[in-house]
């Protein structure tokens, strides 16, 4: 697949909610663009340099933190929140995975849940940004510079969508350099890696910061989308998990992956909510967890895997007939 | 005299109560072909380990170039221009062959398309150019091994450490895998540290032979020197070496 898929998929993603103009399917479109976000940016540690991170809702919810206390307590744009959040973010992933990086496999994995863990309970327990009360968000009239929109979801689709773009590009430009190719050497083999002169733990840190840095961007859109955050919400499992299952499901290490599972689990998850109600939670979750067994038992390189299967077959089938 | 390229002085590396390495000292000149060979268990990949800054000597010092390097990260070891390959092969199995050489490539390249210019070249000293597109992971052990040079040469080392890179390999591929180290050697300058069981294809080919028996140095000298001191082939050569050199006066 060369840069024209992508681009497709860009166009694409960009005109359905111009097309399909229900409001239900709008919605639905900026969940999937930031659960695909939030995939690619994962996939940069994870995917890329096969650190498993268990722990990603710690990001998002720093990063739908930060905009939201600054804009509540001072005023200040979500905008600057969001870059701020960024930064915080990118600086606690480095504290918090400088001494976890000594930790191989799945050491690391289950340090980062309980990281995840611990950071939600400082902010449950934290008056000063109402612990588990959560925030409501002061409703303002529509505003760029308060990302608040209420007339139409079209705003935060395309903000959304801007994000998207930009993370799909970073993760993309990543992969064709020089980091991404070390990357991918300290995820096959530490030792390897470092004797072709690569400094495992600096990329590490490097492919972290950017990762949680990119996964807070996200955070700030979904608390100014929904006006509402407690540490439940946005420090949840279930959305670690969700970062984890979509992107495996779709494809590891692979730019297309997250796409292709958020497109297959975010439509799941949000339909069944609105049909099923709040009897409906969690049978998303379900349906995931039997689907990434299915893929793991079959086709450990996700749905990407299995398209490029399909299509190395059909390569062959025309080099047949051609012979 | 010129500064040998590489120096290990007195290196003493220990495992709990056992002793892997033992006081063992030799130098390599640059431009040579040195064989280090000892029976299994000798210490000759721990030896490697300590020079290449994988494992923390417990006592002695290793000097590249004359500087002192004990100690010091292997990513750092590797950029002076010191490398070495695997004993156990460690293909990135889920990256290309020429993915492989490329990500060694990048140590010296400063863009992409620089870094791919020096893949092409390795690529085609390494006859590895038919297989570029071919998954690490697949390939057959032969081609892993020559993999496993090529993504290090990638990285332009002055001096390369090979881990039995022969072994396993049929006798075909054994001559390949020799005249690739000739070819290093003579045609691109680089100094060869060989470990190797595979004495046919070594002995011809190395200017010097040093043999560890049980954590110790016991003997070094050009290759004659080695195949006929006495404890060298009570200590390792032994009935197999000695058998087939018999075998072969008989035949003659
Ligand atoms: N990491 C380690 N921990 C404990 N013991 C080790 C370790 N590495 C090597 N040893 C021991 O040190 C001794 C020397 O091992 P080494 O691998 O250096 O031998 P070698 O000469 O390379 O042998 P071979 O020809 O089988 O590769 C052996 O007894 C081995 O069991
Ligand atoms: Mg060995």
């Amino acid at each position: 697949m060369k840069n024209r898929a992508l681009y497709l998929i860009f166009a694409a993603v960009l005109v359905l909610p111009f097309a399909i103009t229900n409001v239900n399917f709008q919605h639905v479109m900026i969940m999937f663009l930031i659960f695909a976000s939030l995939g690619e940016s994962w996939n940069i540690i994870t995917g890329f340099a096969g650190q498993t991170s268990f722990g990603h809702a710690a990001f998002f919810g720093i990063g739908a933190y930060t905009s939201t206390v600054l804009f509540y307590k001072f005023g200040v744009s979500p905008w600057v929140g969001m870059l701020l959040g960024a930064g915080i973010a990118a600086v606690v992933s480095v504290i918090v995975s400088y001494p976890c990086f000594r930790l191989r496999g799945h050491y690391f994995a289950i340090a980062t849940l309980a990281v995840a863990e611990i950071i939600k309970q400082l902010f449950v327990s934290w008056d000063y940004v109402e612990g588990a009360t959560g925030i409501s968000i002061p409703v303002v009239e529509d505003s760029f510079i308060a990302m608040q929109f209420h007339g139409s979801k079209i705003p935060y689709f395309l903000i959304g969508f801007a994000l998207f773009f930009l993370i799909v590009m970073v993760a993309r430009s990543i992969e064709k350099s020089k980091m991404g190719f070390y990357l991918k050497a300290i995820r096959e083999s530490h030792e390897a890696a470092e004797a072709l002169g690569i400094n495992p733990r600096k990329y590490k840190l490097l492919a972290m910061m950017i990762s949680s840095a990119l996964t807070a961007l996200l955070g700030t859109l979904y608390a100014q989308y929904i006006l509402y955050i407690d540490p439940f919400m946005v420090f949840s499992l279930e959305i670690s998990m969700k970062i984890v299952l979509l992107s495996v499901l779709g494809g590891l290490g692979n730019i297309y992956g997250p796409i292709i599972g958020a497109a297959i689990l975010i439509p799941l998850s949000e339909y069944t909510r609105v049909f099923l109600g709040g009897t409906g939670k969690g049978i998303d979750l379900m349906i995931y967890g039997a689907l990434i067994v299915l893929i793991a038992c079959f086709e450990p390189h996700g749905i990407i895997g299995l398209l490029k299967k399909r299509g190395k077959k059909r390569g062959a089938l025309y080099a047949k007939t051609n012979a | 005299m010129p500064k040998p390229m590489l120096e290990a002085k007195n290196l003493t590396m220990k495992f709990g109560n056992l002793t892997a390495s033992n006081n063992v000292s030799f130098s390599v000149d640059k431009g040579e072909i040195v064989s280090l060979i000892g029976p299994n268990g000798a210490g000759k990949t721990t030896i490697f380990n300590c020079i290449s800054g994988f494992y923390k000597p417990f006592s002695g010092r290793v000097y590249f170039e004359g500087k002192d390097i004990t100690g010091l990260s292997p990513y750092k070891i590797t950029s002076m221009g010191l490398t070495r390959t695997f004993q156990i092969v460690k293909p990135l199995k889920e990256m290309t062959v020429k993915e492989n050489i490329l990500t060694g490539a990048f140590l010296r390249a400063s863009s992409r398309s620089e870094a791919e210019k020096i893949a092409d070249e390795i690529l085609k000293i390494t006859h590895l150019s038919e297989k570029k597109d071919v998954l690490a992971g697949s390939l057959t052990t032969a081609d892993k091994k020559r993999l496993e040079i090529a993504r290090v040469l990638a990285t332009k080392p002055k001096m390369i450490m090979l881990d039995e890179a022969m072994a396993g390999l049929n006798q075909t591929e054994t001559k390949e895998a020799m005249e690739l180290c000739l070819n290093l050697n003579k045609q691109h300058g680089i100094t060869l540290l060989i470990v190797e069981h595979v004495m046919e294809a070594i002995m011809p080919i190395s200017n010097r032979v040093i043999v560890l028996n049980a954590g110790e140095k016991i003997a070094e000298g050009s290759p004659e020197e080695i195949v006929n001191n006495e404890e060298v082939i009570k200590a390792y050569l032994g009935e197999r070496y000695h058998a087939k050199s018999k075998q072969t006066n008989r035949r003659v």
